[in-house]
């Protein structure tokens, strides 16, 4: 892309990385007043484009230890945020424990009913290789509505079972009883090539679209388990010109977004 | 009233083999390196580390100090992995207690209120029970006949109940302190450094500076700039750059230029020997004189 970004002179073609924008936007619709806490750079203009359009009441932190008004350009300088209220990292557990949250946290690994790997892969006590490590994963995942992105959709990320269950997946939290599904919401999984939820009789994943450009058969070669696939799959739907311009010309000039996912 | 003044060196003079220590701060942001680097220097190893893990985590097991940390992560922030813990735990050199973040600060929360545990619905259902299989569930007393009972679907219901995690000593890092020993934070946030503090036997704070009882407060800066209050501590040391390399506003940010050359060096055992001994087993005079000596990014 070149010169300069206005709606009328882009290219008309949606870039897969806008379509995962869309996608992840999509997972905060009718949300209300609750904090939405995007991890990745599409995640975070997707929570974005939702806050300045259909969810307009979403509560986004500067990732420090405040609350943002409005939704700004993901280049913003930390001194020209507007803030509206602390919320240091002791705070947040007060918002995770509440369950005003919808978190989209990424996943090394992700498998058919959802647990998700952030810690290690191969075996915890003798890793093959040491991730980041849990995080807040096991309790984000029983306390309150979890998504998760993942760029890189292949056989290595979508498997039969992850190596170390970090966030908590719908089959665990069933064996786990009722203080785990009480609050237990895996809802949706964005991924390069297509859009996933649980929302199946056994609560296994179901392909929900595909993004532009992919087709279901590139979605199940690079999957490493059965995915059900409703007759009704549909395509990603495709930003409304007010998101495009949204994405293209105020949150995402310099096209981080394509750093993350290549067309 | 006290005079609570000390030093570093006095500070990591009171670590023993095998302790367990609490180290403040969040990933690479505001650590107290100085007492990290002191440590690194000492005698002292067969530490556990218990700490929302940066660098000092890193370089302690880079420099064989540890035998565990307890942690819910370990991460450079600006770098997503620490490749020196990266090494350690791939190399089976380090145990591990991984819990969720919120775990962990239960576990601090559990310590400074003297009880064993504290209950949770983190963890339910995940691997951090089965990789901790000392963690224990607890069923809740309140049954349907219970007058307390608000949600039915709590009705006995089992939660994960986290251990109380005693420090032996903890140690953080503020912007200013004072001889009384109480701490300020400049930044917005103080992290779990009053709960790091609360949980230990001996409460060591290094700051940037040291200024006289009663005078932390003032100016632009509120009295709530003071989270730590001198209850909370035993000791307080100077320590001018001491979060160096990791971040600590409004003093310094986060020295990135450094933390790639610390990340780099894992790479490789040659590397690593020549950085430790340009910025590791030097005084802390010394490694602030390199510091200031490095071209500027």
């Amino acid at each position: 892309m070149s010169g300069p970004d206005t709606l009328t002179n882009v290219s008309p073609g949606v870039t897969r990385a806008e379509s995962c924008v869309i996608a992840c936007a999509d997972a905060w619709r009718g949300a209300g007043e609750i904090m939405a806490s995007p991890f990745g750079t599409i995640p975070s203009l997707g929570a974005r484009v939702a806050k300045l359009t259909f969810a307009p009441e979403l509560v986004l932190t500067d990732g420090e230890a405040a609350l943002m008004v409005g939704a700004p350009p993901l280049a913003t300088r930390p001194g020209e945020l507007v803030r509206e209220a602390t919320m240091p990292y002791r705070s947040v557990f007060d918002v995770v424990w509440s369950g005003r949250r919808h978190i989209m946290m990424m996943a090394s690994q992700i498998d058919r009913t959802g647990n998700q790997n952030i810690s290690a892969i191969g075996d915890h006590h003798h890793p093959k290789v040491q991730l980041v490590g849990v995080r807040g994963a096991p309790g984000n995942s029983v306390n309150h509505p979890t998504s998760y992105w993942v760029p890189d959709h292949s056989v290595r990320t979508f498997v039969a079972h992850v190596d170390v269950v970090s966030g908590v997946g719908y089959g665990r939290a069933a064996a786990a009883g009722s203080g785990a599904l009480r609050f237990h919401d895996i809802r949706r999984v964005v991924s390069n090539l297509g859009v996933f939820d649980f929302e199946t009789p056994d609560h296994t994943m179901c392909l929900r679209s595909y993004h532009p450009g992919v087709t279901v058969d590139e979605i199940v070669a690079a999957t490493g388990f059965e995915l059900t696939i409703p007759d009704d799959v549909e395509e990603t739907r495709l930003p409304t010109l007010e998101e495009l311009d949204l994405i293209r010309v105020v949150l995402d000039p310099g096209t981080l977004r394509e750093r993350e996912v290549r067309t | 009233m006290a005079d609570k003044r000390t030093t570093v060196e006095d500070m990591v003079g009171e670590l023993r083999s095998g302790m367990t220590i609490g180290i403040g701060g969040w990933g690479s942001r505001r650590k107290p390196m100085a007492v990290v680097r002191a440590l690194c220097r000492s005698a002292v190893t067969d530490l556990t580390v218990v700490a929302y893990g940066g660098p000092d985590v890193g370089l302690l097991c880079a420099t064989g100090k540890v035998r565990k940390v307890v942690c819910g992560f370990v991460t450079l922030d600006s770098i997503a992995l620490d490749p020196h813990w990266r090494a350690a735990r791939q190399h089976g050199k380090v145990e591990v207690m991984e819990v969720d973040e919120g775990m962990f600060f239960l576990g601090l929360q559990a310590a400074a209120w003297r009880v064993p545990f504290l209950p949770t619905r983190a963890g339910l259902g995940s691997d951090v029970l089965t990789i901790n299989p000392d963690i224990q569930l607890v069923r809740s007393p309140y049954g349907v006949a219970s007058p307390y009972l608000s949600d039915p679907a709590d009705a006995d219901v089992e939660l994960v109940a986290m251990p109380a995690l005693h420090l032996d000593a903890a140690i953080v890092h503020a912007n200013r302190a004072d001889t009384a020993g109480n701490a300020q934070v400049l930044s917005p946030d103080a992290f779990f450094d009053p709960l790091f503090l609360g949980a230990a036997e001996r409460r060591f704070v290094t700051a940037e500076r040291i200024v006289e009882n009663g005078t932390l407060a003032g100016g632009t800066n509120p009295l709530s700039s003071v989270p730590i209050h001198r209850m909370l501590t035993d000791a307080v040391a100077p320590a001018p750059g001491g979060a160096h390399f990791t971040a600590n506003p409004p003093d310094y940010g986060r020295d990135e230029a450094f933390q790639k050359e610390y990340a780099a060096a894992a790479g490789d055992p040659a590397e690593w020997e020549a950085f430790a001994h340009r910025y590791v087993l030097v005084t802390e005079d010394e490694y602030q004189a390199r510091i200031r000596g490095r071209a500027p990014a």
